[in-house]
């Protein structure tokens, strides 16, 4: 029977190994030539080329173009057409009478959206890794159905932010899931989507619904590093088990934190998608973070009210901040010898 | 309890502490059992919706299995009507059909004697419920809407941006492990450095470049911009760097070419890390929200997310729909998941990229 199974399997494979070997016999007609001509030694250039055109396409020219977009203004798209240069755009981005409140500047959606996001990601960011070292520590230990805890814990990770934003706005509607279970416990209705007061804390909840099992995933893979004679040692001793996780495990398991905070921040940094289908950055501009601002300023708005050369401002100062975060990830994980850090 | 029953509990539920319980092994269970109804009930609880009627979704407080009441078509009355049972006052009770709610009471029809209503206090009648499976629910939006078209748009950026991205990261990967090369560092460093601006940061720019190449509203412009991915290169690089160079050289004796070294000797030993990007490339493409987003604009082009999305701005009350189509969305990747996920979280381990 597995005899046959694995035939057939090796009958499909090899179906669709045809299109691919006649593809790469094709490639080779081009490549045989060209390296008759320039020589085995400067092959390595044709390999890397096709790569590196679209690195240079979408990630170095937009970045310089990023420069010019927010150096320049003017509604229009094209360069010929745009004012240069001009540092109109980040006068106003900066215009404010008071940096700490957003009202008395000229982008106070944009300035909303810095505390916004500062809000966001310092509680989004402390209450993951609080859950996923927590869930980590539990899911090391010997329990009775690891596997499937573990595949239960890291299975949102995988939903999409439509999919996630769809189900969490369906279950937290007025009439949903959760206020029926708080009114069955004798609670009272919660508008946890349209109350100011409750969206940001929802909109929370549910990001770190989604991503809490991506980082407990990796503090798993921390802990399972740290060398079990430890404990043994620890055991012996008669070392209380609270003791054991301030002492050992905790200390031991910093520099993988340290990692798992800055990874966090970065993506806290750049939440947009589950916000925008969960609340839309409402009610109002409470749940609206910098990336929002990007995408409305730049994109969403009709006609005149679209600016480009604000939305690539805005751009610049988040990557300042990404900038900022990645060189201390980049300076960490380079003191730490981790597989995972050097990606 | 036999011998092996007993036995197996005892192994399962032994402890490092032998015959002591802490209060962290009570509380890893209760967590455990808490976490299992946060993470998973959501999903079991969309699965289980998306087959009730509308009627079904917005009751309130609502049941878990997709049971419906049960609907009598009355005559003299267009729509059909809901039954109820309803306790008399003799204390028997009797079945009616509801024509509308009027504060605590309702009036209400005998369906077998239309011609008579009569009202009843509220809380003297109660639903009658039966099992019902609404495949209307799948069925619908993939007829009436424009979700099939959806479904292929996004089928087809996640495999074309898959095998594009597969090739070209490979074929860097392969240059950058093998051979020793002038400016091989500066190579690096510049995959290294794209590694550092998010596509967040370069949203209105990258949108320009495709505008420039009359990508607007063209799937291609959803593929190209992220086919090539540092995380991919470093990936398969990585995996490379471990291949005994003896077969390179062997193929190079035998005058094979370059490339089919590549294609022959280094890509077929390579399978695992390739199999990984494969994995997470088809994640990235079959989620992906934000710049499809910003490039589609027409519903002809939109993929499964942008169509879902839109779909639920513009009928924010079909949910029975939204419900059923999310599962639509999401049921791909899970059964990836279901198949693959000691795979996928030894990869995301190993990696620490999602």
């Amino acid at each position: 029977m597995e005899n046959i199974r694995n035939q057939i399997k090796n009958f499909f494979l090899r179906i669709l190994n045809i299109p691919f070997a006649f593809l790469m016999h094709a490639i080779d007609l081009i490549m045989w030539p060209i390296q008759k001509i320039i020589g085995v030694r400067n092959m390595p250039y044709i390999f890397l080329l096709p790569n590196l055109i679209f690195f240079g396409l979408f990630v170095i020219i937009p970045l310089g173009a990023n420069f010019f977009f927010s150096l320049s203004s003017g509604d229009e798209l094209l360069f010929a057409e745009r004012e240069l240069p001009t540092t109109k755009q980040y006068d106003q981005l900066f215009d404010c009478e008071s940096y700490l409140n957003p009202n008395t500047c000229t982008e106070d959606f944009f300035w909303r959206g810095v505390y916004n996001t500062i809000f966001f990601v310092v509680f989004q960011v402390g209450l993951m890794i609080f859950f996923s070292v927590l869930t980590a520590v539990i899911l090391n230990k010997k329990i009775i159905g690891r596997g499937f805890f573990r595949s239960v814990f890291f299975f949102p990770v995988l939903l999409s932010p439509v999919v996630v934003g769809l189900i969490w706005q369906w279950i937290l509607l007025k009439n949903g899931a959760f206020n029926a279970i708080i009114e069955s416990y004798g609670g009272d209705k919660v508008s946890f989507l349209t109350d100011p007061s409750w969206a940001m804390a929802s909109v929370i909840f549910v990001s770190i619904w989604a991503h809490m099992g991506f980082y407990t995933l990796i503090v798993l893979a921390g802990l399972q590093a740290i060398p079990p004679n430890l404990y043994e040692a620890a055991e012996m001793d008669g070392t209380s088990r609270e003791r054991i996780f301030f002492r050992i495990t905790l200390p031991l398991l910093m520099p993988n934190l340290l990692v798992v905070f800055i990874l966090a921040s970065i993506k806290g940094v750049q939440t947009f998608d589950e916000i925008y289908v969960l609340t839309g950055g409402g009610p109002g501009t409470s749940t609206s973070l910098i990336v929002q601002y990007i995408f409305t300023t730049g994109f969403a708005s009709s006609g005149s009210v679209q600016n480009f050369g604000l939305a690539a401002a805005a751009s610049m100062v988040l990557g300042v901040v990404l900038l900022f975060l990645t060189l201390m990830q980049l300076y960490f994980s380079r003191n730490k010898e981790s597989k995972h850090q050097e990606i | 309890m036999s011998e092996t029953t007993s036995r197996i509990i005892k192994i399962a539920t032994k402890k490092r502490y032998k015959n002591k319980y802490h209060w962290t092994d009570y509380f890893s269970y209760f967590y455990l059992f808490l976490g299992v109804l946060l993470m998973f009930g959501p999903v079991v609880w969309l699965g289980l919706s998306s087959l009730k009627t509308l009627a079904g979704i917005q009751e309130y407080p609502p049941t878990i299995l997709p049971l419906s009441q049960i609907q009598v078509d009355v005559e003299g009355y267009d729509k059909p009507l809901p039954i109820f049972n309803v306790t008399q006052e003799d204390g028997s009770v009797k079945q009616l059909a509801q024509i509308k709610r009027i504060g605590i009471n309702a009036k209400m029809v005998d369906p077998l004697n239309p011609g008579e209503t009569v009202k009843v206090p509220i809380d003297k009648r109660e639903k009658i419920r039966e099992f019902k499976i609404q495949w209307q629910n799948y069925v619908d939006p993939l007829r009436k809407y424009d979700f099939l078209l959806y479904f292929k748009n996004s089928t087809f950026i996640t495999v074309v941006a898959t095998i594009i991205t597969l090739i070209i990261n490979s074929m860097a990967a392969y240059a950058l492990s093998i051979y020793e090369f002038r400016g091989k560092n500066f190579a690096l460093v510049f995959v290294i450095g794209t590694l550092l601006i998010p596509l967040t940061i370069i949203l209105v720019p990258v949108f320009y470049v495709v505008a420039n190449f009359g990508m607007i509203n063209s799937l291609w412009g959803v593929i190209l911009p992220g086919a090539a991915t540092p995380t991919g290169v470093f990936l398969l690089r990585q995996y490379m760097l471990t291949l005994p160079r003896e077969l390179i050289e062997a193929a190079r004796m035998d005058h094979a070419s370059e490339w089919a070294i590549y294609w022959r000797v280094v890509l077929p030993l390579s399978i695992p890390a390739i199999a990984v990007l494969a994995i997470f490339s088809i994640m990235w493409r079959w989620n992906d929200f934000l710049w499809p987003l910003i490039v589609l604009s027409k519903s002809e082009v939109y993929t499964l997310q942008i169509g879902l999305n839109a779909f639920h701005g513009e009928l924010t009350s079909q949910w029975n729909y939204v419900l059923s189509m999310t599962m639509v969305t999401l049921l791909p990747i899970a059964i990836i998941f279901a198949y693959l996920q000691k795979f996928i979280t030894t990869g995301i381990a190993s990696t620490g990229m999602k």
